[in-house]
């Protein structure tokens, strides 16, 4: 069985199970699902259980901002049979809070508090939720989240050294190398 | 500005059961203010000093962005920085080079600035890379700081992103002339403008958590 059937097979399982999307097949052995915030849990607790999806691979963010939401990726990986899935969730933008899962990975803890600081995630329960990871003092919105002006706040707190010049690197070297324009 | 627990003014209970209490920042640290050192009462001993500490630069092994990977090849036969009488060191107290390898976030940078502070005098700052110089490809970080020089009083840049180890040789020699002409004086530079270097490292790191000065 190639590895592209082994995770159809698995989407078909699952969609049997719990209200989950539509499978994206990124490469044969990577594909993402998307699975509605309250079904998290108990699709990562079959995946773990039932399938040998034993290991968190990563919990990361994205900040779709336009939308107003913040997507969280739970990857997780299968080893004997070397493939990965990654589970979606979608939540909205203000006040985002979800549900901690430290309890079935302890290593989830170390991302949700690195979530908490960088996108201003909650994750009630999480142990350490609350301590400094990454940054030390950091006083404004995290810095993760997109409506967080990375070039304005560093110019405001950091002193620049004047002169700077800022090219565009293939016109730059275009000039560079041919002079004379070819 | 939140201080950690472990810093603060608390009673403690001793394992012999006495109760005492301890104030970390008074009672860990010296709270007299650096000095400055003061040539040698004549011209040619300071020159002969300063020859002897052209001579043997030690090198705080501390790297902070991606320059510090260029370090490495320098300990090396290949380019064997020991013949020139540089060689890295583990502790602050043993250095009087600190190079600063490449940005510095504002995190790394108080960490910098301790170790820097607990180095024996006369030292010495490198600004290797060109993050140290103007941000380099983190101008517009929101964590990193853009101007080595308002922070610590470098003696040296050297540009490149990232400089190869021929280029830090020859940073070395340019700061052993340096050192020989009596221009090595960031230390003193250092403790003439304590106020000025000090806001300027407390405008940028928020959590000061720590004595003004580490000896
Ligand atoms: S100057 Fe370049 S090599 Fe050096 S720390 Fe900055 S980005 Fe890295």
């Amino acid at each position: 069985m190639t590895t592209l059937t082994i995770m159809r097979e698995l989407h078909t399982r699952l969609k049997a199970l719990f209200p989950v999307g539509e499978l994206t097949e990124q490469r044969p052995a990577l594909g993402f699902v998307t699975v509605p915030k309250e079904h998290l849990r108990t699709t990562l607790m079959h995946l773990r259980v039932k399938e040998g999806f034993t290991h968190l691979v990563l919990l990361t963010a994205v900040d779709w901002l336009e939308e107003g939401q913040f997507q969280l990726t739970y990857l997780l990986s299968n080893r004997p049979l070397a493939i990965d899935l990654g589970l979606r969730v979608m939540l909205p933008r203000d006040a985002a809070t979800m549900e901690s899962i430290h309890d079935v990975w302890p290593t989830a803890a170390t991302y949700q508090r690195e979530l908490r600081e960088m996108f201003g995630i909650d994750f009630p329960g999480s142990p350490r939720l609350h301590e400094e990871f990454i940054l030390e003092g950091w006083k404004d919105i995290p810095p993760y989240r997109r409506d967080f002006d990375t070039l304005k706040y560093a110019n405001e707190s950091y002193s620049q050294r004047p002169g700077r010049e800022t090219h565009d690197p293939a016109t730059h070297m275009k000039q560079q190398l041919y002079p004379n324009g070819r | 500005m939140a201080m950690k627990p472990e810093l603060m003014k608390r009673m403690v209970k001793g394992p012999d059961g006495l109760e005492f209490e301890v104030e970390p920042l008074r009672d860990y640290y010296c709270e007299a203010p650096p000095t400055v050192m003061p040539a040698a009462y004549i011209k040619i001993v300071e020159d002969l000093f300063n020859w002897a500490r052209a001579e043997s630069i030690w090198i705080l092994g501390f790297g902070t962005g991606c320059g510090a990977i260029e370090m490495r090849p320098l300990m090396t036969p290949r380019f064997d920085a020991y013949r020139y009488g540089v060689q890295w060191r583990p502790t602050p107290r043993q250095a009087n080079l600190f190079i600063i390898s490449g940005y510095l976030s504002t995190k790394t940078l108080k960490r910098a600035i301790r170790a820097y502070e607990q180095m024996q005098n006369p030292k010495y700052v490198i600004g290797l890379g060109s993050c140290t110089i103007n941000g380099g490809m983190y101008w517009d970080s929101y964590n990193t700081i853009k101007r080595l020089d308002d922070y610590l009083p470098v003696d040296l840049y050297i540009a490149g992103c990232m400089p190869r180890p021929e280029a830090l040789l020859s940073g070395f020699m340019d700061l052993k002339k340096l050192i020989r002409a009596g221009k090595g004086e960031g230390a003193n530079k250092y403790v003439e403008n304590f106020d000025w270097y000090k806001a300027n490292q407390k405008r940028v790191i928020h959590d000061w958590d720590m004595p003004d000065y580490n000896w």
